[in-house]
């Protein structure tokens, strides 16, 4: 959904293309300030866009469309603005913005025209999902409604952290007993899947094991090292000499060749380190160790900064 | 003719006005009344912490003693990822006591300076120096109230503990705080006995419950306490017995064998609080427990089971019957519209609801939908306030509710899945938010979720007199939109819109319009960086800033076009010009 917003970007007519090429300017103005019959012609030909988008998506009343076609017409005869703006434009200040009837509106309102269609291309698909979906849903259970609904949108629905955080940490204790003796890790492990950048095959990590970032490194340099020595010399596996195996440093501030991120609950991919170990583990659905160099370099010195200032 | 009058019998008269609009507008009258009104004022409220510089604050106001200070509302919705999150500082902390050196110099008239009394702040980054600073600096400190904070642990606790000799507040809500072990309780002198309030609820580790309990004994003015997880019911019921004047508790972890002797003491203790009329907390709940607060049920004015999601609607039912007193209920979709009949037919009182989801991700077993609010729409004409987490809305059922309760102030629904339709015409929901805004003539906060087009901003534009802050997402289909609530919200003060189809024609065409307003925020909607670029160009009183979290994988060496989308921005009107605590991915236009 967002996609098709930013599929319209730069496809457009825009504004400061319009006014370096004076005469596609005055090329305006002229059909504006023309007689009675271009105008209309070019009303004519966006009622019928008008038209169209109506059969596409409108969903409001029919009032509607009246308003917009008067409010068209009011702005048409007002073409002294365009050469005023064109000055000002050049002054840096543009004075007539603070006025009701600002010049930009005729070129956004065609700007925007072929934006809606190009947007209104991807939108009406979700709006009859979501229809279809939703009437499905009557009768069906949620987690059917659920799985044909959009992927989870980053940031809804609107719910503080704090509430969010709680969501993931707290559980129906109905039956059981010593919990409180305990913190509130649960007994059971946590696993989470590990693949690291040029290695076919992952590794699973029970995060219950470990209680701080610096283990969870340790581990992992541990869990791979083998498996990396063995890629980049598949001819040593077996030979009595045990090649000299790498360390996996560096994994958490940017300075080894690679670095730790995971996958969170929304499907996102962050940095591991950020967040307290606890959020951290509540949190993460899938870790994964990517090469450095992968990641902007300029990011990681940032990254490496911040860190080495919040250890002071 | 009051200039006639000597200064004296002016700020006497300015006394009488409480609120911080009526003292502002006083101010505006002429320089002589501006003059006495900002000697004599003691509270200040900056409601955007980057509006202005904090020694202009403490310049003009010499005797300010506490400083409820509410700034920004930095996301919305809350991205809660550190690294994503607006950097924010506590600026007004070093104002304030410079305020309290200098006013006995540009007042003249107060005296040796005012100390601070008095913190309020909410979603800033605040430190443990900060409160370090702020408890050594001011030893009178009374109340330190802070919400959606983080940045500080529990050693900044220790030190406002150790150094507010006369502490009567510390309330903390939903913090995000490091916990650096429970001493901090300790760090209360002996002396202390004038606390009146103490919340820390949202403390995630360990405290000292001795220390705890040896602080509850000797306040016996304590009036409000909240507790957190780590406090057991057996802690609980002690402190209840020394304490049963409270009238606001929040319980620790609420789970007890309910056949054991704990269990029964936990009963009397309850028994004997006659006077508590609000509860909160319930952490890790059990239903068998909740019979314990039964005895006192029918005095509850307040009640929160929000944080409880292992009590389901039968048990949630149970409990409601009893509690027909009730004026502000929150609590989990898990109570289910059958529930909320319930709450309907016992809580004719009911005033503020609040129904938050159980599942994020909105696959829970049993929810709410339309059918639950009208219930209590029914039930219950004295509702005003209503923050509703459901899986479908009508218009017939929102105009129904909008018949029923015309008293709406705040009115915040979502619609957990967006732009859903009204599932029984397929149409949007234009009509139904239409007929709130026509119906509740003073809402002033208003949320709009499910599928809607121009034609609803059209209606509040037109009937939302007295809106303030309005959130729209994934709304609208053009510009017109946007522009029907500029023009026509004549009190709106902020304006929050994510994933909408409003581009640079609507935020350019009543610019005059955001030196009204607190705040504009917009993400994910078509403006782009030449139109606030064109914003910030016109109209120097505002701070335009732009985020952009991409800089990391896209070439930061080129500066993006001014076609370029911008995914955040953030507009606000200052007199304190651009912010010098801005991360780098927040661009100052």
């Amino acid at each position: 959904m967002e996609q098709g917003f930013r599929k319209g970007q730069g496809k457009c007519p825009q504004l400061l293309d319009l006014i370096r090429n004076h005469g596609d300017w005055r090329g305006k103005e002229k059909r504006v300030v023309k007689n009675g019959v271009e105008v209309e012609e070019e009303e004519e030909e966006e009622e019928e866009e008008e038209e169209e988008e109506k059969l596409e998506l409108r969903l409001g009343p029919p009032g509607k469309e009246e308003y917009w076609v008067a409010e068209r017409k009011e702005k048409r005869e007002e073409p002294s603005l365009l050469s005023l703006s064109k000055v000002a434009k050049s002054n840096g200040s543009i004075p007539c913005f603070g006025s009701k009837r600002g010049f930009l509106q005729d070129f956004q309102q065609q700007q925007q025209q072929q934006q809606s269609h190009e947007r209104k291309g991807s939108g009406p698909p979700t709006a009859h999902a979501s229809a279809s979906a939703s009437g499905k849903a009557a009768g069906a259970n949620n987690s059917s409604q659920r799985r044909t609904a959009a992927a989870p949108i980053v940031g809804w629905p609107p719910v503080r952290s704090f509430r969010k955080n709680l969501a993931s940490t707290s559980k129906p204790c109905v039956e059981s007993q010593n919990r409180r003796s305990e913190n509130e890790s649960e007994k059971k492990g946590l696993f989470v899947k590990i693949n690291m950048d040029g290695i076919p095959i992952g590794r699973k990590v029970d995060l219950k094991a470990y209680d701080s970032y610096e283990k969870l490194s340790q581990a992992v340099d541990e869990l791979f090292r083998d498996l990396l020595a063995a890629q980049s010399d598949p001819l040593a596996t077996g030979t009595a000499e045990v090649k000299e195996k790498q360390v996996i440093t560096g994994l958490l501030d940017g300075s080894g060749e690679y670095t730790l991120v995971y996958e969170d609950e929304e499907g996102d991919r962050m940095l591991v380190g950020d967040v307290p170990w606890n959020m951290f583990v509540s949190t993460v659905k899938r870790l994964r160790v990517l090469r450095t160099s992968d990641l902007s370099a300029s990011f990681l010195r940032k990254v490496s900064r911040k860190r080495a200032a919040n250890e002071c | 003719m009051m200039t006639y009058f000597p200064e004296e019998v002016v700020e006497h008269i300015f006394g009488f006005l409480t609120a911080h609009c009526d003292r502002n507008a006083a101010s505006l009258v002429c320089r002589a009344w501006y003059h006495v009104e900002r000697m004599s004022r003691r509270r200040v409220f900056v409601g955007n912490c980057y509006a202005v510089r904090p020694e202009r604050v403490a310049a003009r106001f010499p005797a300010v003693r506490g400083s409820p200070t509410s700034p920004i509302s930095t996301s919305s919705p809350p991205t809660g990822r550190p690294r994503r999150a607006l950097d924010r500082g506590l600026r007004l902390l070093p104002a304030a006591a410079a305020a309290g050196g200098r006013g006995g110099r540009a007042g003249g008239g107060c005296g040796g300076g005012a100390p601070l009394e008095e913190l309020r702040m909410k979603r800033m980054v605040v430190s443990d120096e900060c409160l370090e600073t702020l408890a050594r600096s001011f030893p009178n400190f009374r109340a330190l109230v802070l919400i959606s904070c983080e940045g500080f642990s529990t050693h900044g606790l220790a030190a406002v503990a150790t150094h507010c000799r006369h502490l009567r507040e510390i309330d903390l809500q939903e913090n995000e705080i490091e916990d650096r072990g429970p001493q901090w309780l300790s760090c209360f002198p002996e002396s202390c006995t004038s606390l009146v309030s103490l919340n820390f609820a949202c403390l995630k580790g360990e405290i000292n419950v001795a220390a705890l309990e040896r602080l509850v004994s000797r306040c016996p003015n304590l009036r409000s306490l909240r507790l957190n997880r780590a406090v057991s019911v057996e802690a609980l019921s002690r402190i209840l017995m020394k304490a049963p004047q409270l009238v606001d508790l929040g319980t620790g972890s609420f789970w007890v064998d309910h056949r054991s002797e704990a269990f029964h003491r936990l009963i009397s203790a309850i028994e004997r609080c006659k006077s508590l009329r609000s509860l909160s907390g319930f952490w890790d709940a059990s239903p068998l427990c909740l019979p314990a607060i039964y005895p006192i049920c029918s005095n509850l004015t307040g009640l929160n089971l929000s944080y409880a999601p292992a009590i389901q609607g039968s048990d949630l039912i149970k409990l409601i019957r009893h509690c027909w007193k009730l004026q502000r209920l929150w609590v989990l979709d898990c109570i289910g519209d059958k529930g909320l009949a319930i709450v309907a037919s016992t809580c004719k009182e009911l005033q503020e609801l609040r129904v938050f989801p159980s599942d994020i991700y909105g696959a829970g077993s049993a929810t709410v939908t339309e059918e639950g609010l009208v219930a209590v729409s029914f039930g219950c004409p004295k509702l005003h306030s209503l923050l509703y987490f459901c899986h479908q809305m009508t218009n017939a059922a929102l105009i129904t509710v909008a018949n029923n309760c015309p008293n709406f102030t705040r009115f915040r629904l979502c619609i957990l899945e967006p732009k859903k339709p009204d599932p029984l015409t397929n149409q949007p929901l234009d009509e139904g938010f239409g007929a709130i805004v026509r119906s509740s003539k003073g809402l002033r906060r208003l949320s709009l979720s499910g599928l809607l087009t121009d034609q609803v901003f059209m209606y509040i534009g037109m009937y939302a007199k007295k809106l303030e802050m309005l959130s729209i997402a994934f709304a609208g289909d053009s510009d017109k939109g946007m522009l029907y609530v500029l023009n026509g919200c004549k009190n709106l003060r902020k304006l929050e819109i994510r994933d909408c189809p409003f581009g640079d024609g609507a935020l350019l065409e009543n610019v005059a319009k955001y030196e009204t307003m607190r705040s504009l925020w917009m993400s994910s909607c078509d403006v782009t960086l030449g139109g606030c670029r064109a914003l910030a160009a016109k109209m120097p009183m505002l701070n335009v800033e732009v985020i952009n979290e991409r800089d990391e994988s896209e070439e930061s060496e080129e500066s993006p076009s001014d076609f370029h989308k911008v995914e955040k921005m953030y507009v606000y009107r200052t007199i304190a010009g651009p912010r010098d605590d801005a991360p780098d991915f927040v661009w100052i236009l």
